[in-house]
Order: C-alpha cells, then sequence, then structure tokens
C-alpha cells in the first residue's frame, strides 16, 4: 500500500476504464469445474475414511481375500486406464481441430469406459449371489459404497460423454464446445486417479490383509 | 418392508389420508391459518396481475442482486417459523412443571426443537448469510455479476426447495425427532421408522447442491472478476471474509453431502455404517457431521465478521485498524476451524491425550478472533463515531458476543465440558454467539446496506425498539439458561420434576416474549419505511461509506457499474472521494450480461419432487423425477445463446436519469 501512495502521481488517477474489458466467455469454467472437483474428491475422500475405519469389521462374514479376483480387477483397471489414453488422443485431435478423429477417439473412450462398467457390474452381481452383498456387514456396505459411487461418476460421465458427442457434431469444435470436452477431460481423468486409489487400498491392501 | 404392495401403496408409496396429522390441533390450526394465509397471498398476486413479473423479473433473473434479495426474503420467512418453534419451547418448559405435562406432547415438541435448530441453521442463517454475499460482494469487487449467473439462480431455487420439504413436514406426516444433527443409532430405520429423518435428509440434500454451487460460484467470482487494480491485500473486508466463508463451504458441504448419503443408504437399502450390529459404528457419524459441523459454524460467523469491519470503520470515518492482521486472522480461523471438531463430543472418551489436542486447538481459535475484537476497538478509538443503527447492532455484537466467546473458551476445557455437555450452559453459550454474533450482524448489515438494495433509509425509531428488546430479551432469555446449565439441567427436556427451577424458565419465556416484540417491530420498522420510502430516499452514498458498492446509485442499475471501476486502495470509494473522482456523464458503451432461465427453477422444483417422492417411497415418481433432471439439464446445455447487451441507449438513459437526480439533489 505504501509504495502505491510513494508512487501516486500528481495528475488525477484514473478510476475507471473508458472501453469494456473482453471478459472472454468461460473465463471463470475451469476454475469453477476445478473447484467442483475438489469438493467430489472430498466425497471420495469421505468414503475412503470410511472404507479405512469399517474395511475390517466382517461381522463374521467374508473379507477381501475370500470376494477379490484381482485378474478380473486388473482387467478392469485395464479398461478404465486405456478410456483414460483414448481421452487424451482424442482431446489431441481436438487441439488440432480434426472433428471426425476427435469424435472416433470419444467413441474408443466410450466403449472401454462401458466395459469397465459391464466388468464391475458383473463383479457385484457376483458378490451378492454369494450372499456378500452390501447389507451382509461393515465392511461390504463400505466397499460397495465406495467402489458404486465411483462406478456412478464413470456413468454419469459417459451420459456426459455422449451429450458432447452429439453437441460437436451439431456445432463443430466451437470453443463452448472444446471447453465443455476439456471439462469431461478433467472429470475422467480425475475418475481414474480415484480408481488408482481404490485399486491400490481396496483391492490390493485388502487381499493382503 | 412389507411382503405384498396394494396398488395404493404403489401409486402413494406410505403416504395415506392419516399422514396428515389430524389429532395435533395445534398443527391443524396452524395449516388453517397456512392456507388462507397463502390463499389470501396467491389470490393478491393473481388479482393485480404479478405472477407475470414475478416470474420475468425475480423467479427466473440470474441478476446477483435480485437473487440476493430472494436469498433475504427466504431467511426472513423461515426465521418467523424458527422463531414460532422457539417461542413454543421456551413456553412449554415455563409451563411443564409440578405434574403438568405442558400443552405439547413428546412426538411434537421433540420434532419443535428439532425443527428449531434445523431451520434456524440451515433456512435462516445460511440463506442469510448467502443473500447477503451474493448482493454485497460483486458490488464490492466492481463486477458486473458473478462467474456463473445460472448456477446462482439455481443455487438459490434449490435452497428454497430445501425449505419447501421441511415446509412440508410440518404438515404432511412429520419431521425428525432426533435433535438437527439426528444422530444414530436413533436416527436409523429401527427408532425412527416414520419420515422424520427422511424429511431431514432430503431437505438438507437439496439445500446442500445449493449451498456447494453457490460455494464454489462466489469463489470463482472473487478470484477471477476483481475490478482492475484490486489486488487481494486491496479487498474490502467483507469480501475477504466471503472469501474465506466459501472456502469453507466448498471444503465442508461435500463432507455432509457424503455422511447423509450413508445415513440414508442405512435407511434406505439396510447397510450398516452406523448401526450397532454387523459392525457399524454410530460414532463415526458423529465425528463425520461435526467434521462438516464445525467449519459450518465459522461459515456463518465469518462474513459477518466481515460486516462488523465495513460498518465500524465507515461509522467511524476512518481506515479499519489492522486491515492485514484482519485478513489473517480470518485466514487463520478458516485453517483452524477443522481442527476442533472433536470439542463437540469430549464425552465419547477419546481418552486425554485426543482430547487435549483439540481442547487446545479450540482455545487457540480465540486468539485471532480476540485480535478481531481488538482491531474493531482500536477502530474506534479516537474515531468520530456515528451511533446509527449499524454501528448500534456492532457494539451490541462486540459486548455479547464477547461473553459468548469465553463461555466457549470455559468449554473447551475437558473436564469442565464433561460436566456441561449437553446442558442448558451449552445451549447458552452457541445462543450467545450465534444470536450475538451472526444475527446482530445480519441487523447490522440490513441496516446498513438496506439504502445500498432499494434506495432509502431505515426508520431510526422502530430499528431502535427492536435493537432494545432483542439485548434486553436476549440476556433474559439466556442468562436463566447459563444458570441451569451450571445447575445441571440437560438440554430438549420437555418435562421438569424439580419445582425450583420453574422460576428460571418463566424469566426466559418472558425472555423470548420481548425478543418477540423485538422481531415485530422490525417488521413494523420495515414495513414503515416501505410506506415512507419517499421521505426516506437517499442518493447512492448515505452513510459516506469507503468501499466501491457506494460509488454507484441506490438502488444499483442492473450492469452495477456503467465503467469498470479501476482501484487504487482498500478503501476506494473513499479514495476515489479524496481525490475528487468525477462521475462520468458521457462516453457510454453498450454493456455485455447473462440472460435470465427458467431452468434454474424447473430444475430445483423437480429435485424437491423427487425428493419428496423418496420420502414417501413414492419410487415410480422418484425416478422420473430424477430422469427428469438429467433431461432438463442436457437440455439446458443445448443452449449455446445465454447472453445479451444492455444497448448503449439504455445505459446512457439510465445514467441520465440519475445526473439529473444527482443535480436535483444538490
Amino acid at each position: 500500500m505504501s509504495s502505491a501512495t510513494a508512487n501516486a502521481p500528481a495528475e488525477p488517477r484514473a478510476y475507471h476504464l473508458p472501453e469494456e474489458p473482453h471478459l472472454h466467455e468461460g473465463h471463470s469454467t475451469m476454475l469453477g469445474f476445478w473447484m467442483y472437483l475438489m469438493s467430489d474428491c472430498l466425497i471420495f475422500a469421505i468414503l475412503f475414511a470410511t472404507y479405512a475405519v469399517l474395511g475390517g469389521s466382517y461381522a463374521g462374514g467374508p473379507g477381501p481375500k475370500d470376494l477379490f479376483d484381482l485378474n478380473l480387477i486388473a482387467l478392469n483397471t485395464a479398461m478404465l486406464l486405456f478410456s483414460s489414453i483414448t481421452y487424451g488422443f482424442a482431446m489431441l485431435a481436438m487441439e488440432k481441430n480434426r472433428i471426425s478423429a476427435t469424435q472416433g477417439w470419444l467413441f474408443v473412450t466410450l466403449l472401454f469406459g462401458g466395459a469397465f462398467l459391464f466388468i464391475e457390474l458383473y463383479e457385484f452381481s457376483h458378490l451378492i449371489h454369494e450372499g456378500a452383498g452390501p447389507t451382509r456387514s461393515a465392511f461390504l456396505s463400505s466397499f460397495f459404497t465406495l467402489v458404486g459411487t465411483h462406478g456412478l461418476h464413470v456413468t454419469f460421465g459417459s451420459i456426459w460423454l455422449v451429450t458432447l458427442m452429439v453437441q460437436v457434431a451439431k456445432k463443430g469444435l466451437i470453443p463452448a464446445n472444446k471447453r465443455r470436452l476439456m471439462c469431461l477431460s478433467m472429470f475422467w481423468h480425475f475418475l481414474d486417479v480415484i480408481w488408482i486409489g481404490v485399486f491400490t487400498f481396496v483391492y490390493l491392501m485388502g487381499v493382503l490383509r | 418392508m412389507t411382503g405384498t404392495l396394494t396398488t395404493t401403496q404403489m401409486i402413494f408409496g406410505r403416504l395415506t389420508w392419516d399422514s396428515f396429522p389430524w389429532h395435533e390441533p395445534i398443527v391443524v390450526a396452524t395449516f388453517c391459518a397456512v392456507v388462507l394465509g397463502g390463499a389470501a397471498v396467491v389470490g393478491a398476486l393473481t388479482y393485480f396481475r404479478l405472477w407475470g413479473y414475478l416470474w420475468k423479473e425475480w423467479f427466473t433473473s440470474v441478476d446477483h442482486k435480485k437473487i440476493g434479495i430472494m436469498y433475504m426474503v427466504l431467511g426472513l420467512i423461515m426465521f418467523l417459523r424458527g422463531f414460532a418453534d422457539a417461542i413454543m419451547m421456551r413456553l412449554q418448559q415455563a409451563w411443564a412443571f409440578n405434574g403438568s405435562e405442558g400443552y405439547l406432547n413428546a412426538h411434537h415438541y421433540d420434532q419443535v426443537f428439532t425443527a428449531h435448530g434445523v431451520i434456524m441453521i440451515f433456512f435462516v442463517a445460511m440463506p442469510f448469510i448467502t443473500g447477503l454475499m451474493n448482493y454485497i460482494v460483486p458490488l464490492q469487487i466492481g463486477a458486473r455479476d458473478v462467474s456463473f449467473p445460472f448456477l446462482n439462480n439455481f443455487s438459490f431455487w434449490m435452497t428454497t426447495g430445501g425449505a419447501v420439504l421441511v415446509m412440508c413436514s410440518l404438515f404432511l406426516g412429520e419431521f425428525a425427532q432426533t435433535g438437527w444433527l439426528a444422530y444414530p443409532p436413533l436416527s436409523g430405520i429401527d427408532y425412527s421408522p416414520a419420515t422424520g429423518v427422511d424429511y431431514y435428509i432430503w431437505a438438507l440434500q437439496v439445500a446442500g447442491v445449493g449451498t456447494t454451487l453457490s460455494g464454489i460460484n462466489l469463489i470463482a467470482t472473487i478470484v477471477k472478476m476483481r475490478a482492475p487494480g484490486m489486488s487481494l491485500m486491496k479487498m474490502p473486508v467483507f469480501t475477504w471474509t466471503s472469501l474465506c466463508a466459501n472456502v469453507l463451504i466448498v471444503a465442508s458441504f461435500p463432507i455432509l453431502t457424503a455422511t447423509l448419503v450413508l445415513l440414508s443408504l442405512d435407511r434406505y437399502v439396510g447397510t450398516n455404517f452406523f448401526t450397532n450390529d454387523f459392525g457399524g459404528n454410530p460414532m463415526m457419524y458423529v465425528n463425520l457431521i461435526w467434521i462438516w459441523g464445525h467449519p459450518e459454524v465459522y461459515i456463518l460467523i465469518l462474513p459477518l465478521f466481515g460486516v462488523f469491519s465495513e460498518v465500524v470503520s465507515t461509522f467511524c470515518s476512518k481506515r479499519l485498524f489492522g486491515y492485514t492482521s484482519m485478513v489473517y486472522a480470518t485466514c487463520t480461523i478458516m485453517v483452524l476451524s477443522y481442527l476442533v471438531w472433536l470439542h463437540h463430543f469430549f464425552t465419547m472418551g477419546s481418552g486425554a491425550s485426543v482430547n487435549s489436542f483439540f481442547g487446545i486447538t479450540t482455545m487457540i481459535i480465540s486468539i485471532p478472533t480476540g485480535a478481531k475484537l481488538f482491531n474493531w476497538l482500536f477502530t474506534m478509538y479516537r474515531g468520530r463515531i456515528r451511533f446509527e443503527l449499524p454501528m448500534m447492532w456492532a457494539v451490541a455484537f462486540m459486548l455479547t458476543f464477547t461473553v459468548g466467546g469465553m463461555t466457549g473458551v470455559l468449554l473447551a476445557v475437558p473436564p469442565a465440558d464433561f460436566v456441561l455437555h449437553n446442558s442448558l450452559f451449552l445451549i447458552a453459550h452457541f445462543h450467545n454467539v450465534i444470536i450475538g454474533g451472526v444475527l446482530f450482524g445480519l441487523f447490522a448489515a440490513i441496516n446498513y446496506w438496506w439504502p445500498k438494495a432499494f434506495g432509502f433509509r431505515l426508520n431510526q425509531f422502530w430499528g431502535k425498539v427492536s435493537f432494545w428488546c432483542w439485548n434486553i430479551g436476549f440476556w433474559l432469555a439466556f442468562g436463566p439458561l447459563y444458570v441451569l446449565g451450571l445447575m445441571g439441567v440437560t438440554r430438549r427436556m420437555r418435562v421438569f420434576d424439580d419445582p425450583s427451577l420453574q422460576i428460571w424458565f418463566v424469566i426466559a419465556a418472558i425472555g423470548a416474549a420481548i425478543i418477540a416484540a423485538g422481531i415485530g417491530a422490525m417488521l413494523i420498522q420495515f414495513a414503515w419505511s416501505i410506506w415512507k420510502r419517499k421521505e426516506l430516499a437517499v442518493e447512492g452514498d448515505p452513510w459516506d461509506g469507503r468501499t466501491l458498492e457506494w460509488a454507484t446509485s441506490s438502488p444499483p442499475p442492473e450492469y452495477n457499474f456503467a465503467f469498470t471501476p479501476v482501484v487504487h486502495d482498500a478503501d476506494s470509494w473513499a479514495d476515489m472521494k479524496k481525490h475528487g473522482y468525477q462521475r462520468p456523464v458521457t462516453g457510454f458503451k453498450a454493456i455485455h450480461m447473462p440472460s435470465s432461465t427458467g431452468t434454474g427453477v424447473i430444475l430445483a422444483a423437480l429435485s424437491t419432487l423427487c425428493g419428496f417422492a423418496l420420502i414417501w417411497y413414492i419410487w415410480w415418481l422418484a425416478g422420473l423425477g430424477f430422469i427428469g433432471i438429467v433431461a432438463v439439464a442436457i437440455a439446458h446445455t443445448f443452449n449455446y445463446k445465454r447472453d445479451f447487451y444492455i444497448p448503449v441507449e439504455e445505459v446512457t438513459r439510465t445514467e441520465e436519469e440519475r445526473t439529473r437526480i444527482l443535480a436535483a439533489g444538490v
């Protein structure tokens, strides 16, 4: 403050801009979306914490060692990681304004995401059939909630992805659509990061337990 | 829950004719009054053909000023409801002695104290502060609107949707009987099988979405849209405290959301998070809810600390003492508020070291808060103090809040807390800080910024009547609770055995009645001032303000500032006045603004419907509502045209009108 006063010139200061400043459209979108992601991250933090507290409460029921099939989970993890890579390719194509390549990679991403969801649903139904449903024990409650919430996110991400593909088809790669693709990109990679946590803390460490 | 469903149950879930509380005469009478009053309002709106105006100019508006005012109206309406609950409790407790059961049965009384807490925090304090921040922050930073105007409108309607659900519970089914934080296992399906806790959950979930989004919105606004020259350390203190409060919102409301999701899974799906058996852990809920709950307390008070800073500095006609320390104190409180949650349940028995840690962090918070108080006092020292209404509320706050803060430090000592936990001493303490801090701050803010929002001052006489009623009433109502709490009386009691306690409850009830008179005086103050608005009219800057919101007209035009202001000082408007700033009268340009949309109203209405259906187990309607939400949200994204230009002629006309008024006034 003192430096500002010291530098204050004798002539009257300008107290307004003569022209409208050009705030480009969507100037806050990335920041806002980041904050949304961080708030979502907190939801996952709570679910991870809950799992950490309750993950050992089997209530006489099955534990991770009895239930988890690491081969299946490895396959599933591969699906999600591949979908992140292909989303990255879609973004590279978008940067070069190549609409059909962008759409193609988005479609591949959607397929990988769908495969991930399919495998997860298979795993869930398998567990429920074995009598290890979410109501069996606190461990299974927190397991299904954490993994299921991630799956729900992937589901909504896929709906969003389809929406954006339609919008790109209708309007092309206009700035608004690029911004939206960028947001979904952050969302998609964010889900990947969460999954790494799930894979490590729930599945790998669960089998070690 | 049941084996076979009848067709009626398929269609209406568990909603039946008996869901309406016919056997509760008090509720039936309230219902009749609400229906008659509601019919009168709807009739009047229809008769005066105001629906179109309200829809176009208010409900669908994305103007942060109008949304701010709507938040304040929502807060005021819910305040009357929450206060009605309070006075019912005071009456019951003053009455139920010597074998008398009072006039409220246990089922009703338990709902009343739960509803009082939930409404006062979520649907009074939160809308009030969100409304205030919404209205003032963009003006203080020289912006035209918030970063995400549509989200702002949507947030408001989600908050309203939550309030609607709470009000529904009065007449359909019941509200929770669990206390305002709905601790399990009491709030689990085994002990609360009826709709009460479900109303609680969905009201908070719907409103919580609104709160989180408005938090994100205001942070982005403050970070991205400040006027040129306004570096962080040149932001007005109210903007600073709003920024910190919104950071707290974004970093704590998701915790509430997740915790309530877990509770609803326990209730709806039968999971075992917080149950007594199958490995569940009820104390985890208590931990989680307070990890949200304690920051929430600071979400409520921080913006009001900002209000007092603005008010004290304006009415002492000098720069705020210790601006920098004020900013750092606010940020320190923001961080520390996450490290104290366990002091709400020292009696959980985490052991001496854990309790000591949380006791000490709690005491540490009083240091930055104390620094703030000294800053306000030093601002007043040798200032030319004008005891207008906002300044009176600020002084009342300093006296009341300090006492509340000191009893808080007493409670922070774990051994003392073991004695005082869940006693009326605690009730007296938190009302002392919430009424003395949050409410007094809101009253200061309303009196201070009313001329900004409406272009006329509030009547002084009725304002002073209200002020004295509130101050005297407050101490009469809560002083006795301190005494009773020290004698070991616990909270949420409906009847009492010991007749010697009655006198204290009678005094408290008299205090509540005086507060009621204070509220009445305030309503008269509003009505009287609106009636006499021509005589009370003011131009842009009635208080000799110091920050940017006073640089434009009162009420401000839709676009806030004809030209984007340039800031050189923390007290930018005072600086502009000192340098003889001349308001520009020519050279106006067209102004780029966001357009109104009804999508927010529709989405919030669908969410509320969906919540209602979930409460009553009307699964088809819940499903339909949810699909509706997704469909409308997607359809909204296909609308790319969301802005317009206010033509230069209109800007010129508005500004020339102001030039004319200014010339006539001088």
